[in-house]
């Protein structure tokens, strides 16, 4: 039984519109979120589990964080099925570039290479967002972010996804600008494009070259990077943890040297609000740690450590840089 | 842009302990075009109780007139004092009317209600509706305007219950200042009243102005 | 605005006074918002009577989620409306059309039960919900699930935005229909006992709740017999928050501003009695007020004749 009346238009108009057209579109958006914290001496990178196509579970359990190397995990994020072909061929290129040079690619350089390669279907895109997160050569925790034609950034902490907008402003007042200026670029010069993240672009000075001395003068470079870190705190109360003015007579506040039990803590804590709010998040939680060689592992592997309902396990090295990687699961709500 | 974007503004309400508060922006501007930084987009209704109208701000004048003089009648005719429940339900039936024809604007509501002899005690409330008047009366906070999805996001984060005035002042201030900070419509500016038994303390805050 | 009285008139009905201007401003910034629109889960089934050894009776059960997008906009929502003492009417679609045709129809229940002298059929329910709806060509999109007791029996119907209706012996409705349908074609079975109903209901509810994104939340259960209407909110709570990782409240002064008013409401009162009615004040004899007929009581007050 037909419960509505089909509109007139549609069955007779069809010639006086015009030939019909067909139109097959290619995308389709799967929900989930995607979140990572850059550490001192370790990355986080995390995701959600569930798999949704407009209000249908496809599945509870889809992986969208995958570990490249020991030192690189890429969170994935929009259409499933291009994010899943996109990992296949980034871990293709490293495979290639493992037997090309008998090391396994650096941060940074993955990095770039996502960037071409996204930017090679420029116009046929992978819907996807993606998040690099890993220890850079240097030995820092870093965080890469990308838009679906490869833009890309070094940044401190970023979320993407159906609940970024839910996600991101908390991690703004909580995690902080300061831990990207405090280990900016400066070791890296192929990095020119340092660009504070978005809230901060707001109104401080992007440096460039013209602003500041040639990028190949590391010092002169490095006084920049600190010039606008002063500049940044005459003009603005939040270098602090955003919004945030400090307790008077306090400490300076050293940016990124944020606990990996807090980091932790905030990326749990970040998931299940989203899950509250948004409805393409929930089911499950997957956290991926990345450490830097030789750092300890008491904070996470020691007793009492992990909250209740959380497990871990260790990711087996890749190649023998000395990183470890340590995959935590949680479950989040069904609903 | 739809028009509930053309304006731009958000607001936020949310519940403590014996004590209530509600904060807006203060930026009008004409889509991306920003034109004043002194837009307040909340407003008393009594001593203990004040609404929020974000939304498009022709109707927010309309609106705030329209639901002064219905108020004011109320207060002649009762003699006494609109209770925010009933206000939320006049504010609720004012939008329904106009179900076709909508007014563009997301009422927030806070207020404590007078004690009486068969509520001693009454719980500190809050509400908020969408365009055309459906009620929702949360526990813990109310959110609305273009920064919605952002203080969803922070407030289920920051909130905890049984603030008392003060903290509550920081966890709403905080929650506004950092999701209109990634709002390019919200921002230049905000206020928060924090509304107590004995007191209402208004405060303007610092904020980024860009 | 529409015809008002000379000062606050009131005029019944909708104001389209807006909405020329607002087709106008939809044309010229592509799109108006639409309203709240509830994902939901509503259900209803008729169980008891027959060999049972039970009386008749109606469950309805809802889901608690109500959506703005893909924002949940409300965790705990009222989905189970009211409608008269032995009628509850559970509602989907736009939230504040499910809401405002439940209390305009429960108003004219009442009045139709005033002045018929005894309490309003489900049929009568439903005839004025359809003919309402059906009045507004759906775009009053309230989709319902109405179900009582009255004196012909238990009546379970859905009705459509259109005007539509349906009277079964089992029904779904909303985003997660189909979830909470598959478990009832799977296990629906006549004349079930009143618990066997509850467990169904709330089973059905819950393939809804995880299953289909536009629900979620609580499990909220109405049970109506002859004997009566039992509201069961919140009848099963699976999917409560637990405690936060971390603890996020704020030092005070954490946040910086410029300008501060304190409106005190305390209203300071000194009062210092002088002279006159008051008691035990030193030097001051206090003797009763006269009380009797009329001004001035029996001590004769000179009165105007």
């Amino acid at each position: 039984m037909a419960l509505y009346a089909e509109h007139p238009a549609s069955a007779h108009d069809a010639h006086a519109a015009g030939p019909t057209q067909h139109a097959f579109n290619p995308y389709s958006d799967n929900g989930g979120t995607i979140l990572a914290i850059a550490g001192k001496d370790f990355s986080v990178i995390a995701g959600d589990t569930r798999q949704s196509e407009g209000y249908s579970i496809q599945t509870r359990y889809a992986r969208k964080v995958w570990q490249l190397t020991d030192n690189a995990v890429l969170a994935t994020n929009g259409f499933a099925a291009d994010g899943k072909n996109f990992v296949k061929r980034v871990k293709q290129r490293l495979e290639w570039y493992q037997h090309a040079h008998h090391k396994q690619m650096p941060l940074r350089a993955i990095a770039r290479m996502i960037q071409t390669m996204l930017y090679g279907r420029r116009f046929f895109p992978y819907y996807v967002y993606n998040i690099l997160g890993g220890i850079e050569e240097d030995g820092s925790g870093a965080v890469y972010s990308f838009d679906p034609v490869g833009s890309y950034e070094r940044e401190a902490c970023r979320a993407a996804g159906a609940a970024q907008s839910l996600v991101q402003p908390f991690l703004d007042n909580q995690v902080s600008v300061g831990i990207l200026l405090h280990f900016s670029s400066h070791r890296h010069p192929s990095i020119c494009s340092f660009v504070p993240s978005a809230s901060l672009r707001k109104h401080t000075i992007v440096t460039n070259d013209r602003q500041f001395p040639p990028r190949h003068d590391n010092s002169t470079r490095y006084l920049g990077v600190f010039a606008m870190e002063a500049l940044s705190l005459a003009l603005t109360p939040q270098i602090y943890f955003k919004n945030q003015v400090p307790e008077p007579g306090a400490a300076p506040f050293i940016p990124g040297n944020l606990p990996l039990s807090t980091v932790l803590g905030l990326v749990v804590d970040s998931f299940t609000s989203a899950t509250e709010r948004h409805i393409e998040v929930g089911d499950g939680l997957e956290v991926f740690v990345v450490m830097n060689k030789g750092r300890t592992t008491d904070d996470l592997l020691g007793e009492g450590q992990l909250a209740e309902g959380m497990e871990i396990e260790e990711l087996g090295a890749l190649g023998d840089g000395g990183e470890r990687t340590f995959l935590v699961k949680r479950a989040l709500k069904r609903d | 842009m739809s028009v509930m974007e053309l304006n731009g503004g958000s607001v936020v309400a949310m519940v403590g302990k014996d004590c209530v508060a509600i904060a807006s922006d203060l930026r009008l501007g004409n889509q991306a075009v920003g034109i004043a930084a002194n837009f307040d987009k909340v407003f008393p209704v009594n001593d203990k109780l004040y609404y929020a109208l974000p939304g498009l701000a022709t109707d927010v004048y309309t609106l705030r007139e329209h639901l002064r003089f219905r108020v004011n009648m109320y207060r002649m005719k009762e003699e006494r004092e609109i209770t925010p429940k009933t206000f939320t339900h006049l504010v609720s039936s004012t939008l329904y009317e106009k179900r076709f024809g909508p007014f563009f604007i997301e009422p927030v509501i806070a207020g404590l209600p007078p004690k009486t002899e068969l509520e001693p005690n009454p719980k500190p409330f809050i509400s908020c509706m969408d365009t055309i008047g459906c009620i929702t009366t949360p526990k813990d906070f109310a959110v609305a305007g273009t920064a919605g999805d952002k203080l969803y996001g922070i407030a289920e984060g920051l909130w905890e219950p049984d603030l008392e005035p003060e903290d509550l002042f920081e966890t709403i201030s905080q929650t506004l200042l950092n999701a209109v900070d990634r709002d390019a419509l919200s921002g230049w500016g905000a206020v928060v009243h924090i509304i107590t038994q004995d007191k209402v303390i208004t405060r303007t805050l610092r904020a980024r102005m860009d | 605005m529409a015809a008002k009285g000379p000062v606050e008139g009131s005029s019944i009905g909708f104001d389209f006074s807006n909405y020329a201007r607002n087709e106008f401003l939809g044309q010229r910034l592509n799109g108006l918002p639409k309203a709240t629109s509830t994902g939901t889960t509503i259900v209803g089934l008729k169980f008891g009577g027959g060999d049972s050894g039970e009386e008749e009776g109606i469950c309805l059960g809802a889901d608690t989620r109500a959506t703005g997008g893909p924002i949940v906009a409300d965790k705990n929502c009222e989905k189970i409306h009211y409608l008269a003492p032995h009628m509850r009417c559970c509602g989907a679609g736009t939230a504040a059309d499910t809401e405002f045709v439940t209390n305009l129809i429960s108003s004219n229940l009442e009045l139709h039960a005033l002045s018929q002298g005894r309490p309003a059929r489900i049929v009568t329910a439903m005839t004025m919900l359809k003919q309402y709806l059906f009045r507004y060509q759906g775009h009053v999109g309230a989709y319902l699930v109405l179900g009582g007791v009255d004196s012909t029996g238990a009546h379970l119907f859905t009705v459509h935005a259109h005007g539509s209706t349906d009277k079964l012996p089992y029904v779904t409705m909303g985003s997660g229909s189909l979830a909470a349908m598959a478990v009832f074609e799977s296990a629906f079975k006549q004349n079930m006992k009143r618990q066997e109903a509850i467990d169904l209901v709330s089973r059905a509810i819950r393939s809804g709740v995880f299953n289909d994104l536009g629900s979620g939340s609580n499990v909220d259960v109405a049970v109506i017999t002859k004997a009566g209407t039992e509201m069961l909110r919140n009848y099963e709570m699976p999917n409560e928050r637990g405690v936060k990782s971390r603890n996020y409240k704020f030092r005070r002064g954490t946040t910086a501003w410029t300008k501060e008013s304190i409106r005190s409401l305390v209203v300071s009162e000194d009062v210092r009695i002088t002279s006159g009615a008051g008691k035990e004040q030193p030097g001051v004899e206090v003797r009763p007020v006269a009380i009797g007929a009329g001004p001035g009581g029996e001590e004769g007050m000179e009165v105007d004749s």
